[in-house]
C-alpha cells in the first residue's frame, strides 16, 4: 500500500481547527513537528488534560497502586475507597511473577478494597478501614501491608498514614499508606511520584543484607509485563550479573528493603522511578544510569555499559560472548523477517518511556517511527534531562511531596570516585542522566503528547501507518479504521519483548500483524476514496 | 499461594469484588442512546479505568468523555470543567445526547450537576445544544447495576413526553448482551409488535467493521424513540430486583428507587409488566405469553420450533447434568434467570452468589424454584473470596457465571461457564446469548459441552462417543 504523505505541518494546522480556539491554544503547544536540529524543540508536557477530551491518561491512584506498587507479590495492596477503584486495577497490568515454589507468598490475585459506602462518606472509613487491614493480617500474615486512597479518602479527611502507623504498631509489620487520590496529579505520573517516595520512606534501606555476588544490580522501572523480567534475569545470570532488587517486576518486599545494597542503579522506565534512583544515590551514594533492553542492539549497548561501569575485563569478556552468542540467533530470525516488513510505518503513544523504547525495535525491523509520543511523559522524557531546571513547577507538581534526602549517616557509601566517573562519562556512560525520545527521531517527525481521541483518528487518517502501537482503549478504534493495533501495555497477552529473546519475540509478532490477511480483505477508507490533501513531505 | 483463605464470618473488607461500579453501568446505558457520547463528572481516571473494562469485554471503540478533576477543581468546585467539557464534546462530537454521570468526586463535594445543567443551556441559548442526561452514580452507593437501573430510569424521566396512548409498547430489558437485545428484537418483530426498546446498544458495542469511521458509532434507542416512551401502551420490565432494594449501609435507604416503568406508570399511567429475564423455559414462556396478550397473536411458529428443539435437547442431554451441582455468580437478575434454567435441567444449584446488595434474592430464587431447594444458598453481597471458603464443601461440578470467577474454578479443577460481564478471558462475550428459547438453547449446549468436556478429559480412555 502505498503512504500519502502530508505534510506534518499541515497536518497540524488541520487539526488545531477543529478544535475550540482555548483548546486550540493549549494542544497547539503540545504537538511539535521534529525539526532536526540539534537543540531541542520545547514540547509541552504533563499538563492537565482539558475536559471532554478523550485522554488516554489514568489516574495518580492508577500509576501508584497498579505500575509501582502493583508487581510486588509479597504486599498486601489494600484499597481504601469505593469498589470500582479495586476491581478495575484488579490483575489488569499483566505483570506477572514466579514465585519460588506453589506455597510461597503471592497476593497479586486478590483484590482487596475496603469497598466504602454512604454511611463511611459521611461519617468517615477509617474504622472500617482499620478492620479491613485487620483482616488482611489475619488472613496472610503478610510482611507488608501497603494502603492506597482514592478520590473520597482525601475528601472526608481519613488519615490513612495514622491508620497505618497504629496498625503497624498493633500488628507489628510494616504497614504504611499512600495518598495517592485520583484527582492529586495530572496523570498517573503523580503516582509514581508518590509510589516512589513511599518506597524510599518506609521500605528502602531496612535490610542490611545482601547476596554475596561481585556485580550487584539493581533493575528500575522494570515491570515484568509479559515475563520480561524473567528473560532480563537470564540474561543477567548467564553474564554474571547479581540482580539485588527489581523494581518492580517478579520482586518482593525483601528485595527493595536491600536494594541499598547495590553497587549500581539502572534505569529501565525513567519516568516512573528516577526519583528512587536520584534519592538512593544522595542517601547511599549508588549511581545510576539509563539503559534500555527493549531492542536486540539496545540489549547488547546496556550491557556493555554495564560491563564497563564494573570495569572489571573478566565480566567485559563474558558480557561480549554472551552477546555475539546471543546475537546469532536474533540474526537469523531478522533475516527471514525484515524483508517483511522493511520499509513499513510505525506509530507509538504509550507510556511514559516504552513510546521511545520500542522504536529501537522497529529500527531492527527496517521500520520507521513517524510519530510517537507519551501518556504521562514529561518534559524530560522528551527533551532530556538537562532540561528540568527549566520546567515550571506548576500547582499540580507542587502538590506531590518533594522528599528532602540527605546522605546516610552510616551507610553512606560512594561506590565510585568522582574521577572514575568522569572516565565513564567520558565512554559514555551518561550518568544521572536520560536524552530523551526526541533525539532519536527523525526530521519530519510528529511528536504530540498525550495524544487525544480525535488527534488519533486524524493521524491515522492522513498517514495510515501499518502498525499503530497503544493500548487497549485504542485498539478497537484503530483496527476499525483497517490498522493493526499491537498493545504495549499488555502485550496482546504475549511477550516478553525485553531483552534477546524479546526481541525476536517482537519480531515475529510485528510480522504476524503487519502481514495478516485480514488486512487486504478490509478496505481501508482511503483506497476506496482518492485522498486530495496528498502531498510531499518536507 | 493456592488454596482458599478459610475463615468465614463477616468482613468489613471486600476481597475480589463480585460487583462493579455506578457510573460503568450507567456508562453501558448511555451507549444505548442513538448519538449519545456519556461524561463522567469527576477524576479522569474514573473514564479511563470504565473505559478500559469495557473495551476488554465488547471488543469496541467506547469513548467516554471526562471532566477531569484536578485538586483544584475538587476543592473549588467543577462547574468550569464541566462547561469546558460539554463545549469539547459538542465540537467534536456534535452528539445528540450528552449522558452524564456522576463520580465519587463530584457526588461528595456536592455538585449539582442539574443546575449545571441548566447554566449551561442558558448560556448556549442561541446554539443547537444536545439532549441532556444525568444520572447520580457515586461507586459508594451499590453496584454497576445500580448505576445501570438509575440510568434507565434519569434517561426515560428526562427525555419521554406525553402524548395520545400509541400501539407501540416499552420495553427494558435491564443488562443483557448485544446479541441478546439483537434477538428481542427479532422476537418483537416476530410478533409485530410496535416498540422501543432501551438501552438499545446492541449496535454500539458489537458493530460491523466500518466503511469510514463513525465518531459516535452508529444504532441505539434514539431520542424520539424515547420521547415515544410516554406514550407506550405498556412498558415491559425485565427483571425481579433491579436496584428497588436498599443500598448498603445507604443513608437513602428508605428513598424508594422507581424503575422506568414505574417511573413511566407514575407519570403518565402507562401500565406496566414485570417478569424475570427469559432464561429458560418456564421464564420465556411467561415472557412470551405476555408477547401474546400484547399482540392478540399466538407465538410465531418460528418461536414454537425453537421452543420444541429446547425441550428436545432437555431430553436428549439428561444425562449429563441431571444431579450435577453448580454454583452460579453475578448480577442479580442475571442470575435468577439461570438458577431458574438450571431447575429446569435437573442441576442443581448449590451455591448462588451476587455483589449486589438489594436483600432481595433469596425471596426472588424461592419463587422461580418454588422454593424446593432447602439447601441451597442464596448469598447477596459476596464477593468471590466469600464464595471461594465454601466451595470445597459445596463441592460443584460447574461454575456459571462472569471470568472474574476463573481462578475459583481453576483451583477446583472445574469448567467454568462463561456467562455475563466481564467476559475477557474468552472471545465474543458480547454475542453470548443468554435469554429466549435460542438463547437457552446457547446456554444449555455449552453448559452441556462444558460437562462433557471435563468427563472427557478425565476419562482413562478416549472414548470418542460420550
Amino acid at each position: 500500500m502505498a503512504h500519502i504523505e502530508m505534510d506534518p505541518q499541515r497536518w497540524k494546522q488541520e487539526v488545531l481547527k477543529k478544535y475550540p480556539k482555548k483548546v486550540a491554544k493549549k494542544r497547539e503547544k503540545s504537538i511539535v513537528v521534529h525539526d532536526g536540529a540539534e537543540v531541542l524543540q520545547k514540547i509541552q508536557a504533563n499538563v492537565r488534560t482539558i475536559p471532554g477530551i478523550i485522554t488516554q491518561r489514568g489516574c495518580t491512584y492508577a500509576g501508584c497502586k497498579g505500575v509501582v506498587l502493583g508487581p510486588t507479590r509479597d504486599i498486601v495492596n489494600l484499597v481504601h475507597g469505593p469498589i470500582g477503584c479495586s476491581f478495575y486495577a484488579w490483575l489488569t497490568r499483566r505483570n506477572q511473577t514466579l514465585p519460588p515454589t506453589p506455597e510461597s507468598e503471592n497476593f497479586m490475585n486478590y483484590c482487596f478494597s475496603t469497598d466504602m459506602q454512604d454511611s463511611n462518606i459521611v461519617f468517615g472509613g477509617e474504622i472500617k478501614l482499620k478492620q479491613a487491614v485487620r483482616e488482611v493480617f489475619e488472613i496472610f500474615k503478610p510482611k507488608s501491608i501497603g494502603i492506597f486512597s482514592t478520590c473520597p479518602v482525601g475528601l472526608i479527611g481519613d488519615d490513612v498514614h495514622a491508620v497505618a502507623r497504629e496498625m503497624k504498631e498493633e500488628l507489628g509489620i510494616n504497614i504504611f499508606g499512600f495518598s495517592c487520590e485520583g484527582y492529586k496529579g495530572v496523570s498517573q505520573s503523580a503516582g509514581h511520584h508518590i509510589a516512589n517516595n513511599a518506597l524510599m520512606k518506609h521500605v528502602i534501606g531496612l535490610r542490611d543484607e545482601a547476596p554475596k555476588g561481585k556485580y550487584k544490580v539493581n533493575m528500575l522501572g522494570e515491570y515484568n509485563i509479559g515475563g520480561d523480567a524473567f528473560e532480563l534475569e537470564r540474561i543477567f545470570e548467564k553474564c554474571g550479573l547479581t540482580l539485588i532488587s527489581s523494581f518492580s517486576g517478579n520482586s518482593t518486599i525483601e528485595q527493595f528493603e536491600r536494594a541499598h545494597m547495590a553497587d549500581l542503579n539502572v534505569v529501565m522506565c525513567h519516568r516512573s522511578i528516577n526519583y528512587v534512583a536520584e534519592m538512593m544515590e544522595k542517601k547511599f551514594g549508588i549511581p545510576w544510569f539509563k539503559v534500555n533492553f527493549i531492542g536486540a542492539e539496545a540489549t547488547a549497548k546496556s550491557l556493555r555499559k554495564i560491563a564497563e561501569y564494573f570495569g572489571d575485563q573478566e565480566l567485559i569478556d563474558r558480557v561480549e560472548e554472551v552477546i555475539a552468542e546471543e546475537m546469532v540467533i536474533v540474526k537469523k530470525e531478522l533475516e527471514v523477517i525484515y524483508p517483511h516488513t522493511q520499509g513499513k510505518l510505525a506509530m507509538m503513544f504509550v507510556g511514559g518511556s516504552r513510546a521511545h523504547h520500542y522504536q529501537e525495535l522497529f529500527t531492527e525491523l527496517g521500520m520507521s517511527t513517524i510519530a510517537a509520543g507519551y501518556e504521562f511523559g514529561h518534559r524530560d522524557d522528551y527533551e532530556g534531562r538537562r532540561v528540568i531546571p527549566t520546567i515550571q513547577i506548576d500547582a499540580d507538581s507542587r502538590n506531590i511531596e518533594e522528599l528532602t534526602i540527605e546522605a546516610d549517616e552510616t551507610r553512606f557509601n560512594p561506590r565510585i570516585t568522582e574521577e572514575r566517573k568522569a572516565e565513564l562519562e567520558s565512554k559514555g556512560c551518561g550518568f544521572n542522566d536520560y536524552e530523551g525520545m526526541m533525539v532519536d527521531m527523525a526530521k519530519g517527525a510528529l511528536v504530540i503528547d498525550d495524544l487525544s481521541h480525535y488527534e488519533m483518528e486524524k493521524l491515522i487518517e492522513a498517514y495510515h501507518p501499518d502498525v499503530f502501537c497503544a493500548g487497549i482503549k485504542e485498539k478497537y478504534c484503530v483496527q476499525k479504521m483497517g490498522i493493526p493495533l499491537k498493545q504495549l501495555h499488555s502485550y496482546d497477552y504475549g511477550g516478553p519483548y525485553a531483552g534477546f529473546g524479546g526481541a525476536v519475540n517482537f519480531y515475529k509478532d510485528i510480522d504476524m500483524i503487519v502481514n495478516t490477511s485480514i488486512w487486504k480483505m478490509i478496505k481501508a477508507p482511503w483506497e476506496a476514496e482518492p485522498v486530495i490533501e496528498a502531498e510531499f513531505a518536507v | 499461594m493456592t488454596g482458599a483463605i478459610k475463615n468465614t464470618g463477616t468482613w468489613a473488607s471486600t476481597r475480589n469484588a463480585c460487583k462493579l461500579c455506578a457510573p460503568l453501568g450507567a456508562s453501558i446505558v448511555f451507549k444505548g442512546i442513538k448519538g449519545c457520547v456519556p461524561m463522567i463528572h469527576g477524576s479522569q481516571g474514573c473514564a479511563t479505568y470504565i473505559r478500559r473494562y469495557m473495551i476488554s469485554h465488547y471488543k469496541e471503540p467506547v469513548d467516554i468523555a471526562s471532566s477531569n478533576f484536578s485538586e483544584e477543581t475538587t476543592i473549588f468546585g467543577g462547574r468550569a470543567n464541566f462547561s469546558t467539557g460539554v463545549d469539547n464534546l459538542v465540537a467534536q462530537y456534535q452528539p445528540e445526547v450528552i449522558g452524564i454521570a456522576s463520580a465519587c468526586l463530584s457526588e461528595t463535594i456536592g455538585e449539582d450537576i442539574h443546575g449545571f445543567i441548566r447554566e449551561y443551556r442558558a448560556a448556549n441559548r442561541n446554539k443547537p445544544l444536545p439532549e441532556f442526561v444525568h444520572a447520580s452514580t457515586p461507586s459508594y452507593q451499590g453496584s454497576h447495576m445500580d448505576g445501570f437501573h438509575h440510568a434507565v430510569t434519569a434517561t426515560v424521566s428526562a427525555l419521554a413526553r406525553k402524548g395520545k396512548t400509541g400501539g407501540h409498547i416499552n420495553i427494558f430489558p435491564g443488562f443483557i448482551s448485544p446479541e441478546d437485545i439483537r434477538h428481542l428484537k427479532d422476537i418483537l418483530s416476530d410478533f409485530g409488535i410496535p416498540y422501543v426498546l432501551f438501552p438499545d446498544y446492541s449496535d454500539t458495542l458489537d458493530n460491523p467493521h466500518w466503511k469510514e469511521y463513525q465518531l459516535i458509532p452508529e444504532g441505539g434507542t434514539s431520542v424520539g424513540e424515547l420521547k415515544l416512551t410516554g406514550s407506550a401502551k405498556v412498558s415491559i420490565e425485565l427483571g425481579y430486583v433491579f436496584q428497588q432494594g436498599r443500598y448498603k449501609d445507604s443513608l437513602k435507604g428508605n428513598q424508594k428507587f422507581q424503575t422506568a416503568a414505574e417511573w413511566l406508570r407514575q407519570a403518565y399511567d402507562i401500565p406496566f409488566y414485570k417478569g424475570g429475564l427469559p432464561i429458560g423455559l418456564k421464564e420465556t414462556d411467561r415472557f412470551f405469553k405476555v408477547l401474546e396478550d400484547i399482540s392478540g397473536k399466538p407465538t410465531p411458529e418460528r418461536h414454537l420450533r425453537e421452543r420444541g428443539r429446547l425441550i428436545d435437547a432437555y431430553v436428549d442431554g439428561h444425562k449429563y447434568h441431571f444431579g450435577k451441582r453448580a454454583v452460579v455468580f453475578g448480577e442479580e437478575d442475571l442470575v435468577i434467570g439461570i438458577v431458574s434454567f438450571l431447575e429446569e435441567i435437573g442441576i442443581e444449584t448449590v451455591l448462588v452468589a451476587s455483589g449486589g446488595a438489594s436483600g432481595k434474592l433469596k425471596a426472588a430464587i424461592d419463587t422461580v424454584t418454588g422454593g424446593k431447594r432447602k439447601h441451597m444458598l442464596v448469598m447477596n453481597e459476596m464477593d468471590f473470596e466469600g464464595i471461594n471458603e465454601i466451595t470445597d464443601e459445596l463441592k460443584p461440578d460447574i461454575f456459571i457465571g462472569n471470568s472474574k470467577g476463573y481462578y475459583i474454578s481453576r483451583r477446583m479443577g472445574k469448567p467454568l461457564v462463561r456467562v455475563g460481564f466481564p467476559i475477557h478471558d474468552r472471545f465474543g462475550g458480547q454475542r453470548v446469548q443468554h435469554i429466549g428459547y435460542k438463547g437457552t438453547q446457547q446456554l444449555f449446549d455449552r453448559i452441556t459441552n462444558a460437562l462433557i468436556e471435563y468427563k472427557q478429559e478425565h476419562s482413562s480412555v478416549g472414548y470418542k462417543y460420550i
